[in-house]
């Protein structure tokens, strides 16, 4: 792969969604409350797939999951702002889908949860994309990528209490336990660590996409960050064919989940040439590369600064078993904080149902609620952007990629009260002529067409 | 001389920095306190049924 000076980002998040009545008994199917959730888009959209202003795309996906995908971003402060925009957007529709139902006479609360399993063991995901150019070996960089993606979970992970066979633990990923493959094109049969299905959503002779399926949600914007830039500076090294130790794993599946239960990172796990290596000591290397790339480049600016410094910190923060030294920047270590102090307050285990309450309330994403929105209410975390950049985000995309075009055309089309269908790649008049523009090329922020388009409303 | 006065300050500097981060997680042992309060405020009460309610169709 030879290397983008810009790379497009992007995030999917699939919410667990739960009805709950007065007596914490659920009052409505999955179907039934996703139905209300989206009863007032479908109403506007005739659709329960729509592209938003902002550029994103907020859908009803498989199993009921209420979806936000960001819009293509190409810097990881607007993703940050993107993503989370998500939130706030799906709260809008949780309170009028309450009302709703109080209309109706449902007594019931709902609940929207950015975690990665339900109670009985089902899996939903956060997907990341990125934007990788065409030429070079992917094989070589998903041989690379597979094992910092396996082992990053201990740096990004946002942390569980897991049934397992020795009993109650604590594992320090949500996902972990239901990834069964290190790389295919499949995505609920059998979920792999990347997954190939190439869908660039751009020209596909020049780009295809890097899909992740394997992170957890983050509800911290500075685990967030860590995320998606480690990765992002990474691809980068991988562009530039820098020589890297291979760490490919014997066993990707088994490695996944042993590293999950180890909160040390010192687990052993076992290498396809017959050693063994520890978590710890596979983020060290990644980490060592990575950094030393970013200086040489030129490119240890910025938030992948501040990022490759949490990355070092995180690292030694768990090495010296020292977690509070990170415990206002990394999920996993944050809530395990939470629980424990929990436990000791009120004389239960691991095992204990409140402590499982807890575990899933964190997740809320109602911000007068949800035990993590209520810490960073309470300035008890670090954050990347700040509320105004999340507000704005709601509403106006990027100013630097294709999102911008789409927006400003959904907007127009909108004022005007013109018919119309979008994708990621097309806009379109829905009217005898049918008129439309393709945009093949995500950082386009510009294109005659689309204001040629946008006039013919107006 | 100069390199032996870098070196003092930048060990001054590691001990500033320990000692902030001491302080503040003792003050977040404070808040988290507080926060826990909140929080056992507004959880459901039936937290058993409310967490063994909770199943999903699985997703992707």
């Amino acid at each position: 792969m030879s290397r983008l000076d810009r790379r497009i980002m992007g995030i999917e998040t699939e919410y667990g969604l739960t009805c709950v009545g007065t007596d914490g008994t659920r009052k409505l199917t999955p179907d039934d409350a996703a139905r209300y959730l989206f009863r007032d888009v479908v109403a506007r959209a005739r659709s329960s797939n729509v592209f938003l202003t902002n550029g994103s795309r907020l859908y009803l996906d498989v199993g009921s999951h209420p979806e936000y995908a960001t819009c293509e971003c190409d810097d990881v402060a607007d993703l940050i702002a993107h993503e989370r925009a998500g939130d706030a957007i799906l709260m809008r529709m949780l309170s009028t889908a309450e009302a709703q139902m109080r209309e109706e006479g449902i007594d019931g609360t709902l609940y929207l949860f950015k975690n990665n399993t339900d109670s009985a063991g089902n899996s939903y995901g956060c997907h990341e994309n990125y934007l990788v150019t065409r030429s070079g070996d992917f094989a070589e960089t998903a041989r690379h990528l597979v094992p910092f993606l396996i082992t990053r979970q201990l740096i990004v992970g946002a942390g569980k209490v897991a049934q397992t066979q020795q009993g109650v633990r604590y594992s320090v990923s949500q996902r972990a336990d239901h990834m069964w493959d290190g790389v295919s094109s499949a995505t609920t049969r059998s979920r792999p660590i990347i997954n190939t299905r190439d869908e660039p959503h751009a020209d596909a002779e020049q780009y295809r996409r890097l899909h992740v399926i394997v992170g957890d949600s983050s509800m911290s914007q500075t685990t967030l960050l860590l995320k998606v830039a480690s990765t992002d500076a990474l691809l980068r090294l991988l562009e530039d064919r820098r020589p890297m130790r291979d760490f490919t794993l014997e066993n990707p599946v088994r490695a996944i989940r042993e590293i999950a239960l180890d909160p040390t990172g010192h687990v052993k796990v076992r290498l396809a040439n017959g050693q063994t290596a520890t978590p710890l000591e596979i983020q060290w290397s990644y980490y060592t590369a990575v950094a030393a790339h970013a200086d040489e480049t030129g490119t240890n600016t910025g938030l992948t600064a501040r990022a490759l410094d949490l990355w070092r910190r995180t690292l030694v923060a768990i090495e010296a078993d020292r977690p509070a030294d990170v415990a206002r920047e990394i999920d996993w270590i944050m809530k395990r904080e939470l629980l424990e102090r929990t436990m000791t307050r009120h004389g239960v285990g691991l095992d204990h149902p409140r402590i499982a309450q807890l575990d899933l309330a964190y997740h809320d994403i109602r911000p007068d609620r949800g035990v993590f929105r209520t810490m960073e209410a309470r300035g008890l975390v670090d954050t990347v952007v700040d509320a105004d950049a999340i507000d704005r985000a709601q509403m106006v995309p990027p100013q630097t990629t294709r999102a911008k075009l789409r927006g400003d055309f959904i907007a127009a089309a909108m004022r005007t009260g013109t018919e119309h269908t979008v994708d990621w790649t097309q806009l379109k008049i829905s009217d005898h002529g049918n008129r439309s523009v393709v945009i093949k090329d995500p950082f386009a922020a510009v294109d005659a067409r689309v204001d040629r388009l946008i006039a013919t409303m107006e | 001389m100069r390199e032996q006065s870098e070196k003092q300050s930048a060990s001054q500097q590691r001990d500033e920095h320990v000692v902030d981060v001491a302080a503040a997680s003792a003050i977040q042992t404070n808040e988290l306190d507080a926060l826990l309060d909140e929080i056992d405020g507004v959880l459901e009460v039936n937290a058993e049924e409310f967490v063994r309610s909770y199943v999903q169709k699985g997703g992707q």
